[in-house]
């Protein structure tokens, strides 16, 4: 059983129909690369998982519970954490304020402040700059809250979408390098990503989507060798 | 001297207009909706009280206690009942619900209570103080009021900033969708910001109808409309700026009717908005809208 099932997903926006039938695993302690176009509904597949949008069918399973229903608030407890799009940082809190948010379900002080040493320790710019209000942090900067925030909440599994979007490329090359550090201190990360070439690097399986529906599936570095993949994703 | 004592019972009335307006902006910060029927709960406050005190003759503080305890109740049905169903709508059909539910409280009052005004007598019995050698005498409602909008002011700034919920609160009020993702039930913070909002309306409820003691079923309506232009005045949405939005208004208004005009005051008051509005079109507090994306 893989940590994570989705079978046969449908989601609409409307009358427009966004995910075609959908099924993929995520198995534990893997990172799993979702790639595809702009509007291949990469996002909405993340949306739907972390209950933030409602599927109209097919099933979501997590560590073989159901949750295809369950609100998107719930799910945090559960063991998912949900890095979005943009970031979406609280600009007009601090830092700190930021992270504690991270860890709102949890409600162990002493067991906090180790999981914000070791966040700190992970990013040290973010202790530099804990109280400085996030909204002017740098691209990268929030990119780093926005994980280091979802760490707080100890997940089991991350889900991240478009980590390395509008960063430069300094800060894309250390974001993929956190990534698999979080990854092998065992938190399994399900990745979507339109850097298909730095995605398919570090990830173990890997989706190619293609306006809602998968066409491609397999091994990420054999699919790096694909010529389909390697022409559409890849600019070779 | 004279001027004096206005200026402290403009601060006083403006307390009261302050403690309406942190609703009003608690309410439209986080739920991102202007709730008209604010200045309603008051009314019900008022008659809470009346009731308690008046008609069953029981203590003050128990009528004070019944009247946060049905204004907090009504305020969190309200919300699930009328506005929750529309979280999706568009902010129009949300603004149209909340004037139609404000109609709705006043005729319910019109019909429960008939259409005389009662006559509240005020609960605040504390005696006026003697300053300046008895030149300046401030009552007991004008202490006790200004008393309750400094306690309510910190301790809302207490909650905001040192609790898990007033910390959702700020989260939600911000991006909802990121909330949700931090593990905050969006509905439950929305509940509890319509709670302490009509808590607060109740609190304003007594200290509005010991100054003002006539009570009919449009008592609210005014004070409700004062208040939320103050909350805009202050910058609609921020915490210090209803509390500043409101003593200003309370001042304001008080100095028009002592130097300027009685009947001009109300006039006088609203021009001030829009004077405001034309400046600094986000009020005196409000965030500027300018984020890095």
């Amino acid at each position: 059983m893989a940590m994570l099932e989705v079978r046969n997903l449908e989601v609409f926006y409307g009358v427009i129909q966004a995910i075609k039938g959908i099924s993929f695993d995520v198995n534990q302690g893997e990172i799993i690369a979702l790639i595809g176009a702009n509007g291949a509904g990469k996002t909405t597949i993340l949306h739907t998982i972390t209950g933030l949008i409602p599927s109209k069918a097919g099933t979501i399973s997590y560590e073989g519970k159901d949750i295809t229903k369950t609100p998107g608030y719930k799910l945090v407890s559960m063991g998912i954490a949900h890095v979005p799009e943009g970031r979406r940082v609280f600009a007009q809190l601090t830092v700190l304020q930021n992270l504690k948010l991270g860890a709102f379900t949890r409600n162990d002080k002493a067991e906090l402040e180790s999981t914000l040493e070791m966040v700190y320790e992970r990013f040290p710019r973010l202790k530099e700059r804990r109280n400085q209000v996030a909204g002017t942090l740098s691209g990268g900067e929030q990119q780093m809250l926005a994980m280091g925030r979802a760490l707080m909440s100890h997940p089991r599994l991350i889900v991240m979408d478009e980590p390395s979007m509008g960063l430069s490329p300094i800060y894309v090359n250390e974001i993929f390098d956190i990534i698999q550090k979080i990854n092998k201190d065992g938190v399994t990360v399900l990745l979507v990503e339109q850097n298909a070439k730095k995605a398919l690097a570090i990830a173990d399986q890997a989706y190619v989507l293609e306006t809602g529906k998968i066409v491609l599936r397999g091994d990420a570095k054999e699919l790096m060798n694909n010529d389909q993949v390697k022409k559409a994703y890849l600019s070779e | 001297m004279s001027f004096m004592s206005y200026l402290i019972s403009g601060i006083s009335l403006g307390s009261v207009y302050a403690i309406i307006a942190l609703g009003y902006t608690m309410v439209y910060g986080i739920a991102k909706m202007l709730n008209f029927a604010h200045g309603d709960i008051i009314m019900v406050g008022g008659y809470v009280v009346f009731i308690v005190t008046s008609t069953m003759g029981m203590s003050p503080v128990v009528g004070i206690l019944a009247a946060v305890v049905v204004c907090t109740i009504l305020g969190v049905t309200v919300e699930r009942v009328a506005y929750r169903p529309l979280r999706d709508a568009s902010p129009l059909a949300v603004l149209i619900t909340a004037i139609g539910v404000s109609y709705l409280l006043q005729n319910l009052a019109l019909l429960l209570f008939g259409a005389d005004t009662k006559s509240f007598t005020s609960v605040i019995t504390m005696e006026p103080l003697k300053l300046a050698g008895g030149q300046l005498l401030i009552s007991g409602e004008t202490i006790v009021t200004i008393l309750s909008g400094i306690i309510v002011m910190i301790g809302l700034t207490l909650f905001i900033n040192k609790t898990k919920t007033g910390q959702a609160m700020l989260a939600v009020s911000e991006d909802r969708g990121a909330a949700t993702l931090m593990g905050i039930n969006v509905n439950k913070t929305i509940s509890v910001t319509f709670a302490i909002g009509s808590a607060l309306a109740a609190v304003a409820a007594v200290l509005y109808c010991s100054a003002y003691p006539a009570l009919t079923s449009q008592t609210g309506a005014m004070p409700g409309i004062k208040a939320f232009v103050a909350a805009v005045f202050g910058g609609i949405g921020s915490i210090p700026g209803a509390m500043i939005g409101g003593i200003l208004l309370g001042v304001i208004e008080n100095l028009s009717k002592a130097y300027i005009s009685s009947q001009l005051s109300d006039a006088i008051v609203f021009s001030v908005l829009i004077i405001v509005l034309l400046v600094r079109p986000t009020g005196i507090m409000g965030r500027k809208i300018s984020e890095k994306v």
